[in-house]
């Protein structure tokens, strides 16, 4: 019997069908192809893989290299969805329309603007000699290439269901004495933990796995500043493949590892919370 | 009073936030101080061979100075190295593709002389090489030299001359044979390779990225290649899977070396850096040039079996056909060059 | 600075809230986003200003850069439009239905944001080849997809895929089902439940992904040039002339298709921007 709160069965399998075969052909057979290459040969060419100092280093490098991007921006995130969501203010649509700004920036403009401020023979290069300060090619450079690149993610996640709760709840715990602070850390953020979660999973997925920007700013120097994207590059252009999808799986298996992680959480605590928030 | 209390964690916020961005800024590399590190910033295809030279040279530094030198190697593109070193990029040597990406490097950031290249023997190239081709296991459309490029229905694989140093040779051995066969007649020159780019399906940006195109995605009938990337291709790859073939004229490539002045005086490498170029022209070190397909300079140390995989090709060079690099790069190269005229707007942009 | 300063100006132009915190998250907010961003990019385009506007406009118009940005505009809408329709199937299967597999399929929706961009292309160019797995079924239809314009698309669905799933699919999840339940008592056909009070209220966020799938897409250069045959006035894209200008050391050229770039991708942001402050009146919250 053909229910008017949910579509056929037809309906319905047609959609399945059609969701699961685009997500198949365009994200899990690319996903496959990765760890098949990367297992081609076998279990021991691909962890001797992770044996090379040169790999070591570049993990951690890319694990530096999020460790300092991602809190940054976390901060950000926050302190931008609290002005945009809870305040009504002239030019915000400019200001969000900004911050999504680094997603249409090319990630080899992103690097270049570095570049050109720092560089030589950029703007502040000069003086960055003077005090004996790299900034590109080392790894300040990437750690801003990197931050630049993922700038609007956590921001992007909260901006909208923060706008979406209102200021009501908030109002209220201030009118009944609680501080600013005090409202935020019991009232808005248990709200938004979800979304914040998610938004510095996608932050740091991405941070680890920047390729464009990063290689503008790196000067590729084995074993320094060679992070695991620019990595993986080099071990493929060595015809290293097993090696070089070796740490490309690890990218992957490392992003649906804290993904599997986020799942079990919200399926755990998820739908309770829900609730809460409805309310 | 919260008023207040805001203020003041208002100023305090402020000041914390400027602070990590401060201390990411700060990190600075640690070093041992006897111990000395040597950063080369080579092209491409040279992977291998410097990983050989670094080896045997840090052995040869120690035993006769007991200072322990590990020399870090970058890779790329040999034009993206070039900007990387006038960005700022220190690099105590730099071995590239060719001449025209070390004189931009003196002309754009003065960190070493114009006349770099008359520091070293042999217009400071330790090695040369020269342009041949790889076609598949027994060469179906019969390729044997260059004018079969040019022939309709064949495909042909070779990078983008303006991201790829190796693709310049590519371009500049085509442009030469034409030359030399119609004694001189430039536009006769610049229709042959035109038509060569007419078969070309795909131009990668890098020599290793149209080699994996060749070899692995199955596009192509013929790759245009060094010969160092030729004789890998058959050892990556298989040598029954695919055949070089030696035109009887091409190019001589000579990828030059050269000292970065004002880095290894800022950094106090200069003695090691240069030792570090004068090894290559060692007996030890043109043995392992040989050894990894390059032609070496000074052919006397090298295995005779290596030297006997080189065939015999008429070579010119580019000072005798182009005038030097200089003119090479501004006639064909630049903007609106005879490269960039060869590609002309197809009316209908996007094919779909 | 602009913290102190802020606040003196800001009463005036920002309607009296109870909350705290504004001068000083607002403030924090523009001082970031001004030292990472915004001055950043103030001195590329500086750079490009070099040239003066009709030198912008000189290197903008050969037509070499405009079937470049043709492509690149082109195709990237292509691929946000195909990403809209899949992208609103796939959080609808992924919220509304149970089959197996879902949880994994639902954690490898964000497989694009991990994977290094320039492993993506490699790894969709060898799938996608005449000698892959995908490419191969293909080939009897005549249709290449690696090494054309195909191929772009094919590298820029996969870039901007997550984007519109991810920010339709919370909204799904919040839908509240009594709007449903309210529709179907009122003698709505389910049809007409999903098409005229569903999809509607998944306006605005589905104008963010495909606004923020399109900007990404355009900009993408990893993935695409691995996959694209990178051959002029046909699969050339714009962020490659950039690079290719970088090596030829013009700077203020490469500055100049970047600004273009950056002028039409804002624009389109903040155009899309306005269309979703317009559904979401319209609409009511989503």
């Amino acid at each position: 019997m053909r229910s008017a709160l949910s579509e056929g069965r037809a309906v319905r399998w047609t959609l399945i069908a059609l969701g699961v075969g685009f997500l198949a052909l365009f994200l899990v057979i690319p996903l496959l192809a990765v760890f098949s290459e990367a297992l081609r040969r076998g279990m021991e060419p691909f962890l001797a893989a992770f044996d090379e100092p040169d790999t070591q280093s570049a993990i951690g490098l890319t694990l530096l290299v999020a460790a300092i991007a991602v809190p940054l921006n976390l901060v950000f995130g926050v302190a931008a969805a609290w002005a945009v969501a809870k305040f009504e203010f002239r030019g915000k649509s400019i200001l969000v329309s900004l911050i999504d700004l680094p997603f249409s920036v090319s990630p080899v403009v992103a690097g270049l603007v570095y570049v050109l401020l720092f560089g030589a023979k950029g703007l502040l290069g000069p003086l960055m000699d003077d005090w004996q300060f790299k900034i590109i090619f080392a790894v300040p450079g990437i750690v801003l290439a990197t931050i630049f690149v993922t700038f609007p993610f956590i921001a992007r996640e909260l901006i909208p269901l923060m706008q979406e709760q209102g200021t009501a709840e908030e109002e209220a715990a201030l009118t009944l004495g609680a501080s600013g602070w005090r409202t935020f850390l019991t009232v808005t953020l248990p709200n938004v933990r979800w979304a914040l979660l998610y938004g510095v999973l996608l932050c740091n997925a991405r941070a680890m796995g920047e390729f464009g920007a990063v290689s503008v700013v790196s000067g590729h120097i084995r074993g320094l500043t060679n992070t695991m994207p620019l990595h993986v590059e080099i071990l493929y252009n060595e015809y290293n493949f097993v090696a070089a999808f070796a740490v490309a799986s690890l990218l992957a298996g490392l992003a649906l590892v804290t993904l599997g992680a986020k799942s079990v959480l919200e399926w755990r605590y998820g739908d309770g919370l829900a609730r809460i928030h409805r309310h | 009073m919260s008023e207040r209390i805001l203020t003041k964690r208002r100023r305090l916020l402020a000041a914390a936030s400027a602070l990590p961005i401060l201390s990411a800024f700060a990190s600075a590399r640690a070093q041992a101080p006897q111990d000395v590190v040597l950063t080369n910033v080579s092209y491409d295809p040279t992977r291998e061979l410097y990983k050989a030279i670094n080896d045997a040279f840090a052995k040869q530094w120690q035993a006769s100075t007991g200072q322990k030198v590990t020399v870090r190697a970058s890779h790329g593109g040999s034009g993206k190295q070039a900007r990387s070193v006038i960005d700022g990029l220190e690099a105590d040597v730099v071995t590239l593709a060719l001449a025209g990406d070390i004189d931009a490097i003196a002309r754009e950031s003065k960190r070493l002389p114009d006349n770099w290249q008359s520091r070293l023997p042999n217009n400071s190239s330790p090695y040369t090489s020269t342009i041949v081709f790889v076609v598949r296991r027994g060469n179906p459309k019969g390729i044997k030299d260059w004018p079969d490029l040019a022939r309709q229905g064949v495909s042909v694989v070779t990078p983008n001359p303006k991201t790829s140093g190796g693709a310049r040779w590519n371009y500049l051995a085509a442009w030469a044979y034409e030359l030399d066969r119609v004694e001189g007649d430039q536009a006769a020159a610049r229709k042959f390779v035109e038509a060569i780019y007419r078969n070309v399906p795909v131009l990668d940006s890098g020599a290793r990225g149209s080699t994996t195109t060749f070899a692995q995605r199955a596009v192509g009938d013929v790759a245009i290649s060094w010969e160092n990337e030729a004789f890998l291709i058959l050892q990556e790859f298989g040598a029954d899977k695919f055949e070089i073939v030696v035109p009887l004229f091409s190019i001589l490539a000579e990828p030059p070396v050269a000292l970065v002045d004002a880095v290894v005086d800022k950094r106090g490498t200069r003695k090691v850096a240069q030792a570090y170029l004068d090894f290559l022209y060692s007996p030890a070190a043109q043995k392992i040039i040989a050894r990894n397909f390059y032609r070496p300079v000074k052919p006397d140390a090298a295995d005779p079996a290596d030297l006997a995989r080189f065939p015999k090709i008429k070579l010119v060079t580019i000072d005798q056909v182009f005038g030097g690099w200089a003119k090479a790069q501004a006639e064909h190269f630049a903007d609106g060059g005879q490269f960039d005229r060869i590609y002309k707007p197809s009316g209908k942009a996007v094919v779909r | 600075m602009s913290d102190a300063a802020l606040s003196g100006w800001l009463p005036r132009v920002r309607k009296p809230s109870a909350l705290p915190g504004f001068g000083l998250t607002l403030g924090f907010a523009v001082s970031y986003l001004s030292l990472i961003v915004l001055i950043p990019l103030a001195v590329l385009v500086a750079r490009a200003g070099t040239l003066g506007l009709d030198g912008i406009w000189r290197v903008a118009t050969t037509p070499r850069v405009l079937a470049a940005l043709e492509v690149s505009f082109f195709i990237s809408a292509a691929a946000a439009l195909v990403n809209a329709v899949f992208g609103v199937i796939v959080a609808w299967v992924l919220v509304r239905y149970e089959f197996p597999g879902k949880r994994l399929l639902d954690a490898a929706v964000d497989l694009p944001f991990a994977l290094p961009t320039a492993v993506a292309g490699i790894a969709l160019a060898a799938l996608y080849a005449e000698n892959g797995w995908i490419g191969g079924l293909f080939v009897p239809f005549g249709i290449k997809i690696a090494f054309t314009p195909l191929g772009i698309l094919v590298a820029l669905i996969f870039i901007g895929l997550p984007f519109v799933v991810r920010t339709v699919q919370p909204v799904l999840q919040d839908f509240d089902r009594e709007v449903e339940e309210a529709s179907a008592t009122l003698g709505a056909t389910r049809r007409q439940t999903v098409f005229r009070v569903v999809l509607p209220s998944l306006t605005p966020a589905l104008l963010t992904g495909v606004a923020l799938a399109f900007a990404r897409a355009v900009g993408e250069y990893g993935s695409v040039i691995f996959i694209a045959g990178n051959m002029p006035f046909v699969s050339e894209i714009a962020p490659l002339l950039i690079v290719t200008k970088l090596e030829e050391f013009d700077y203020a050229g490469a500055a100049a298709i970047a600004t273009v770039m950056l002028a039409i991708s804002f624009l389109a942001l903040l155009a899309i921007n306005g269309l979703q402050a317009f559904s979401r009146r319209r609409f009511g919250h989503a």
